[in-house]
């Protein structure tokens, strides 16, 4: 057994309390805390096994990305010289030089070698198309998608899940079938015709709001925030429209789950209102899928919605990727890949860590 | 108690609220964004829509049609190309002379200033071609400009003189930008320079290029002191929509007051819209198949799996009898374009050249029966004809992003099938992989053709074929004869241009010959612009011409806003939107007190309940 150093910087709270409880000097409390310590100590050696097996999980997969991402793209047919210059009047010697530039002329393992010691330095090189550092493109792009999928992310997770408990609560009702068919009618649509759609009616149609882009140019100021939430309306609209779907069904299903349950009859029995009966002893239950799925499509939103951002030329990420693999920009879709699969592998490593906290079946 | 009996009720009530609670979110912005368009209506604004990317703003480097338009616009280049007849005209060069021996170009220099008042001199030209001469990286776009060049000096500040290795027609078709050295020369490394942190860029074109927001808008503002005359709009943006469909509808609100690239389909649906000209543009675009006649590299090891068959000059000529060029354009194009068998679009009246008379290699499927017969191709009981076990069965490789192409492509393979011949349609995304592996047997294949046909012409060179499987070549169909390559190099150095448009014309003759590279015509250039904000514009060529994309800056440098003069003209406009405005806050309070008297009701039956 492994003793807790005497100058732990950070005690352990139970220890703190423990410390603070129990009367000194008596033989007895003595043990009854060693005792405690030890238990701590078992806890502490247990949580440190579920986050470490967890921090491993996410290394590897996150080696295994960047292993992948490089032969991945090379896979792909397409030549990105002959891409690139296609249809230009160039020089069988400006071929060449691009390609050197590009570095496509070295052996496959001295490519492989140079973009793994890129990537150790968070550096993904430099992008063939625009000759600009991958990251300072991706740093550029980053804002827009954050903003738009960021913001549908929150009101398609709030709407689905307010008329996830609304229809589980009264489930079979009209208004239930009503919201689960619309959701689920909405879901089946592809977005970028349901965007076209939207541009078509609210846009060129009746005027109310601009079809495409992210502000107007030259707008600056508190103008622009004006502005740039007139144009969000739309694809936002788009994307939640698509997306309420899941988060609605997820909660409704887990939420009908726990209402046949004891423990409700129970909170029931004791007089307790509906309203109280639902918030405070269903909900807290039947969350707790639902904060996998957020967890997970936070994740995701980094690679934003590509299709909805090409409809409504919002000027993030997915239209990056898209441009990227048709060359194949190499450093462009390898950088971009990483980074989002990072995103992804962090956020299921959070989720996974987070989950313990808010549902005691879990621990370790 | 009596709310108990609907338990839909609440959420019924849920559903409304929920969906009146986005709209009012929707609207709250609608209003906002309404405030911060008005800004800019005073001045006359030219919005263009454009969906490529900018690669970069350093002419040294930018390769794209959308940044090679804009180094057009901010730099003038030592000639151009006059908008109605295309033949070449002065520019930033005055006036120029040849040596006897074809070898020295004397060009004079304009006397005028770059936009941040520095005069223009020789030495700038002088710069721009020796960097591009000696700096691998400030090759990277135009390189192939200076190949041929010996040296380039500047006796003085308005001569320049270019001293060539062999004697070369295309010197005044040198479309280089001419950069401002005192701006340029500190710069260290070209090829991580890309001309975008300092604004407004100093140049010399009709235009300056101002602003540029990465994806969403680059902006230009006329430059007053241009020696041809200043532009007429206050400014010309272009702003990026990448979705085609979304460009049309931009044009229709009047976000946008021109969209190019139409399809067949939008730009007749265009047609009857109001305030929208939709022009029909002669091309400067090609559509073609190649035949493989056998891949080879230069030293002539051949590679690749293509069917033999089609090394057979009568099999290749059979098969072309089998298309109806006339049909692929009437259907496949909706009529918007040319069927034309020669390899120079006929908008450059100079240099095409078509067949005419016994020289036509027609639709005609009986004939190409008849020759297949003749040469010894016997149909089969499956209808496919064959010699000495080889089969008439061909890839079809088809760009699968062009649905013109794929359209085209199964009607030829119906016009095939009536003479034994049996095409396998096969769309793909990526044939150019196809064609470096020679693994294919016809592709389609297009090109855009510059006003000087040597590029394209030299494409066909036995040079071009690649050196080694998998290396560089410019080569698009592995077509290699020797008797084009000496008309190829007599063109070129032939410095009379009546007997060069003759020797180009040959070449054309012998390319329509050999049926390896089978030209099917030009579709036409399919643009829209907003009538009541574009009183006139300049075509390339006029008439029939096109203003996206030309050979010069003539459109955007001519374009001539709608009532300049007319002030009131603004108004009608503002109070209809205010009308519409006025009529979506009537909407608005209605739905407000929709939600607010739902909201009570639920209260009430919550209270009821307890």
């Amino acid at each position: 057994m492994t003793e807790l150093p005497p100058s732990d910087a950070v005690p352990h709270l139970d220890e703190v309390r423990d410390r603070g409880d129990a009367p000194r000097g008596t033989g007895g409390a003595a043990v009854a805390l060693a005792d405690r310590r030890g238990r701590d100590d078992d806890r502490l050696r247990r949580n440190a096994a579920y986050l470490g097996k967890r921090l491993l999980g996410a290394a590897v997969s996150l080696v295994a990305v960047i292993f992948t991402s490089f032969f991945l793209f090379r896979i792909i047919p397409g030549d990105p010289v002959r891409v690139m210059t296609h249809g230009r009047p160039v020089t069988i010697e400006q071929k060449e030089a691009l390609a050197r530039e590009f570095g496509l002329d070295k052996p496959m393992l001295e490519q492989f070698v140079s973009y793994l010691l890129g990537v150790l330095r968070f550096d993904f090189g430099e992008s063939f198309q625009y000759n600009r550092p991958v990251l300072s493109m991706v740093g550029e792009r980053l804002g827009p998608t954050l903003l738009l999928v960021g913001a549908s992310l929150a009101v398609s997770a709030a709407l689905g899940l307010w008329l996830g408990v609304q229809g589980a609560w009264k489930h079979g009702s009209t208004a239930d079938r009503v919201n689960t068919g619309v959701a689920l009618t909405l879901w089946s649509v592809p977005s970028f015709w349901l965007g076209l759609i939207l541009i078509v009616v609210f846009a060129s149609g009746l005027g109310w709001f601009p079809t495409s882009g992210m502000k107007t140019p030259g707008v600056t100021g508190f103008d622009m925030v004006l502005d740039v939430a007139h144009h969000m309306v739309l694809p936002l609209v788009t994307l939640v429209a698509v997306v309420y779907a899941q988060y609605l069904l997820v909660m409704r299903s887990s939420l009908l789950d726990e209402m046949g349950s004891d423990y409700l009859t129970t909170a029931r029995a004791k007089g307790l209102r509906d309203t109280e009966v639902k918030r405070q002893h269903a909900l807290p239950n039947a969350l707790l899928p639902t904060t996998t799925l957020v967890f997970i499509n936070i994740g995701f939103v980094l690679f934003g919605a590509v299709l909805v951002e090409t409809v409504f030329s919002w000027p993030g990420l997915g239209k990056l990727f898209y441009e990227g693999l048709s060359v194949p920009d190499l450093p462009l879709v390898q950088g971009l890949f990483v980074i989002f699969s990072a995103a992804v592998i962090l956020m299921n490593l959070v989720s996974d860590l987070i989950y313990p906290l808010i549902d005691p079946r879990v621990r370790p | 108690m009596k709310f108990r009996t609907n338990p839909g009720g609440r959420g019924l009530r849920t559903v409304l609220s929920g969906l009146l609670v986005m709209l009012l979110a929707c609207a709250a912005a609608l209003f906002a964004g309404s405030g911060a368009h008005a800004e800019t209506k005073d001045e006359k604004t030219l919005t263009i829509a454009v969906s490529q990317e900018v690669d970069s703003l350093s002419p040294f480097l930018a390769v794209r049609r959308i940044t090679t338009a804009l180094g057009r616009l901010s730099y003038d280049f030592l000639t151009n190309y006059d908008p109605k007849t295309g033949k070449t005209i002065p520019a930033l060069a005055e006036s120029w002379t040849t040596s006897e021996d074809g070898l020295t170009w004397t060009y004079k220099i304009r006397d005028t200033k770059w936009t941040d008042g520095q005069p223009i001199t020789a030495e700038d030209a002088r710069w721009t071609f020796d960097t591009m001469m000696k700096d691998e990286a400030a090759a990277t776009a135009n390189g192939n400009f200076v190949e041929n060049f010996e040296s380039v000096s500047a006796p003085d500040p308005r001569t320049l003189e270019v001293k060539l290795k062999a004697p070369q027609a295309t010197m005044l078709a040198l479309d280089v930008p001419i950069l401002p050295k005192h701006k340029w020369e500190g710069v260290g490394d070209y090829s991580k320079f890309n001309n975008d942190q300092e604004f407004p860029i100093v140049g010399s074109g009709p235009w300056v290029i101002s602003a540029y927001e990465v994806n969403q808008s680059i902006t230009l503002t006329p430059n007053k002191d241009f020696w041809r005359g200043a532009p007429k709009f206050d400014k010309l943006v272009f702003r990026y929509i990448d979705d085609s469909d979304a460009q049309v509808e931009a044009l229709k609100a009047g976000e946008v007051d021109f969209v190019s690239g139409l399809t067949p389909a939008q730009a007749k649906a265009l047609e009857s819209a109001d305030n929208i000209t939709v022009n029909k543009a002669k091309g400067k675009r090609f559509q073609a198949i190649t035949l493989n006649p056998g891949a080879k590299l230069q030293d002539g090891t051949a590679f690749g799996d293509g069917n033999k068959a089609l090394q057979d000059p009568v099999v290749r000529e059979a098969l072309v009898r089998t298309i109806d060029r006339e049909a692929i354009y009437k259907t496949a194009y909706g009529g918007f374009g040319e069927a034309n068998g020669g390899y120079i679009p006929s908008r450059y009246k100079d240099y095409h050249w078509e067949p005419e008379g016994d020289a036509v290699i027609g639709f005609d499927t009986a004939k190409a029966g008849e020759l297949l017969e003749g040469a010894g191709w016997v149909k089969g009981s499956d209808g496919i004809r064959a010699k000495g076990g080889t089969k008439l069965s061909f890839r079809f490789n088809v760009h699968a992003d062009n649905p013109q192409y794929v359209q085209a492509a199964e009607m030829m393979r119906e016009w095939a099938k009536e003479a034994g011949i049996d095409l396998k349609v096969e769309p793909v995304s990526e044939v150019g992989a196809l064609l470096d592996a020679g693994t294919y047997d016809i592709l389609t294949t297009g090109w855009s053709v510059n006003p000087d046909p040597d590029y394209i012409l030299g494409i066909n060179r036995c040079s071009g074929l690649p050196a080694k499987v998998g290396g560089p070549y410019l080569s698009d169909a592995y077509y290699c004869n020797p008797e084009y390559d000496k008309l190829y190099a007599a063109q070129l150095a032939e410095l009379d241009q009546p007997k060069r448009a003759e020797i180009v014309k040959q070449m054309q003759e012998q390319l329509y010959k050999d049926n390896v590279f089978v030209v099917w015509g030009y579709a036409d250039q399919l643009e829209a612009f907003r009538s009541d904000t574009i009183a006139s514009m300049q075509p390339q060529p006029d008439p029939g011409g096109n203003y996206d994309s030309q050979d010069g800056y003539w459109s955007w440098w001519s374009a001539t806003p709608v009532g300049e003069e007319d002030e009131a003209a603004g108004d009608s406009g503002g109070s209809s939107s205010g009308l519409m405005l006025g009529g979506g806050a009537v909407a608005l309070a209605a739905l407000a007190a929709g939600v607010v008297f739902l909201r009570r009701r639920g209260a009430t039956a919550a209270d009821d309940r307890e």
